[in-house]
């Protein structure tokens, strides 16, 4: 197998309400990812898109094509995946795959999605049709209400009291909106907000209120992935992908008794580290799939960077801030950065590579030094799929 | 190889409160809501058994925000219940306010009830759905 390495990035503004079309915000992530390696279309063997709701929001079914054609990468073979909010991962790993096969050298891959075209209710039905259809959409489950039922489930399992989860739920989110006002591409690049905030919000699904909820969003990333010869012809600073798992869960009731565990993301993480031949110990930097709070402090556990019913304390402590232990979220996460979920893998990736070229020195949010960096996503009630991203230079 | 308990006739015995899952000649474990293979070894050579519909809440959360065309059923009770037979299965609980719901409900014990949930355009037709009700007044 060969060593494959990031040698573009792109990455729209994430924003409610976007004036442009899910094939119009990709060209432009696309463009600028091609832009950074000075690569042309012609030189594109092959087209990997995450995109998941283009259907409900458009009435576009079949985007990929479509891209390639609008891109000039005419006749080349484009592939659309569907992995609800993991998709452009998914994505990425086929991608990563193919190019570290042999099959081909150059290929492009993102993901792209217009969420708020779809408007709240609309939005709210298609994204519950992540769960299962038949025997937990019929009770009325809806995403907000996945992790709602986890984080009392939580509460209870590990002995932690609402009154102090309600806190570190409401950390996270503070943190991430913090961060979110360093990146200039964040839907929330404005807005800070406080612990009281969080905690006396309005109701969704109890015990999450608004603003432990990330928002709809509309927007785009890509990346140019290339063999190792081919990218040191690219890039001074090839990111190579070390490691990369992916694991399937059933639907929610059936994941007892692991839970409040994700077991799937306990058996993804361990494929991309022991790929990588590193442990979660080594991780400079981790953007983790935070579409609740509660999911970032389970999330953190299950990765390994806390024990079970502890991971509050990363953010009690301020270990995930941008000089602590595990910096996490530092983009602002899907909390304030957005959630286009289509694209919202690429975006996660891209924040890596660029955090790990130190690119974002001038943007208040360099990890000073990262060199090895972990992404998270999760797709509906379990379709998990990691990353991890090294430096190669 | 033939589907041993499809969706339809799961859903039409939850219509009449009858509870129906798939016993393991294999390993013994039970799988609720029913599924191709034995969740606990992966056979599938199941048996259709009905199920006694008891069991224990261990999680619950209040909707208030819902999906499109569910709006006037908020707030709503979701709980996941462990059935006495051992698998865990999502349902409702109507008997209680909503507003009143707390970290006191994982524990109870509830029996099974049923409601029918009809469906919207992109549903295939109505769905049955577990509706619990406290078994430990």
């Amino acid at each position: 197998m060969r060593k494959v390495a990031v040698v573009g990035t792109g990455h729209t503004d994430f924003a409610a309400e976007s004036p442009k079309t899910e094939i119009e915000m990709f060209c432009e992530a696309a463009t600028e990812a091609m832009a950074e390696c000075e690569t042309g279309p012609e030189k594109i063997q092959a087209l990997y898109c995450g995109n998941v709701f283009g259907d409900f929001a458009e009435g576009q079914g079949m985007i990929q094509s479509y891209i390639a054609n609008e891109l000039g990468m005419h006749n080349i073979p484009a592939t659309r995946f569907e992995g609800a909010c993991a998709s452009a991962t998914l994505a990425i790993r086929d991608a990563f795959m193919w190019v570290a096969s042999g099959f081909y050298d150059i290929v492009l891959v993102g993901g792209t999605e217009k969420a708020t075209a779809m408007g709240t209710p609309l939005a709210t039905r298609t994204f519950a049709m992540g769960t299962d259809a038949k025997y937990e959409f019929a009770a009325g489950l809806t995403f907000p209400g996945f992790f709602a039922l986890l984080a009392h489930l939580y509460a209870h399992t590990y002995g932690v009291s609402m009154e102090r989860l309600r806190e570190q739920m409401s950390l996270v989110s503070v943190q991430s909106h913090f961060y979110g006002t360093k990146n200039p591409h964040a839907q929330f690049k404005h807005k800070e907000i406080t612990v009281d905030q969080v905690s006396n919000g309005f109701m969704v699904a109890s015990p999450l209120r608004l603003l432990d909820c990330c928002p709809f969003s509309d927007g785009a990333a890509a990346l140019v992935l290339a063999s190792e010869d081919v990218a040191k012809k690219l890039t001074a600073k090839p990111v190579f992908i070390t490691g990369s798992g992916q694991a399937s869960s059933p639907r929610l009731s059936a994941q007892a008794p692991y839970l409040p565990r994700l077991r799937a993301r306990e058996i993804s993480a361990r494929q991309a580290y022991d790929m990588a031949g590193i442990g979660p110990a080594d991780i400079d930097i981790c953007e983790l799939h935070d579409c609740f709070s509660i999911a970032s402090i389970i999330a953190a556990e299950n990765l390994g960077f806390a024990e079970n019913g502890t991971a509050g304390q990363l953010w009690e402590k301020g270990e995930t801030k941008i000089n602590g232990k595990i910096p996490v979220n530092i983009s602002g996460g899907l909390k304030a950065k957005g959630h286009p979920i289509g694209a919202t893998g690429a975006s996660q990736a891209c924040e890596i590579v660029r955090q790990l070229r130190g690119d974002l020195a001038d943007s208040g949010r360099q990890v000073d030094g990262a060199k090895t960096g972990l992404v998270d996503t999760l797709g509906g009630d379990g379709t998990i799929a990691n990353l991890v991203l090294q430096t190669g230079w | 190889m033939e589907y041993k308990l499809p969706f339809r006739q799961y859903h039409k015995a939850l219509m009449k409160n009858k509870l129906m899952g798939l016993s393991c000649p294999r390993c013994g474990a039970v799988t609720c809501p029913p599924q191709m293979s034995c969740r606990s070894c992966t056979a599938y050579d199941l048996e259709i058994t009905e199920l006694s519909g008891r069991g224990k809440i261990t999680t619950f959360t209040v909707i208030t925000v819902a999906p499109e065309g569910r709006e006037s059923e908020a707030p709503y009770i979701v709980v996941l219940v462990e059935l006495e037979e051992g698998p865990w299965i999502m349902g409702n609980l109507y008997d209680m306010d909503p507003s009143r719901a707390d970290l006191s409900l994982i524990g109870r014990q509830v029996e099974l009830g049923c409601r029918v949930y009809p469906g919207d355009r992109y549903s295939d037709g109505p769905m049955a759905r577990p509706a619990f009700r406290f078994a430990d007044h």
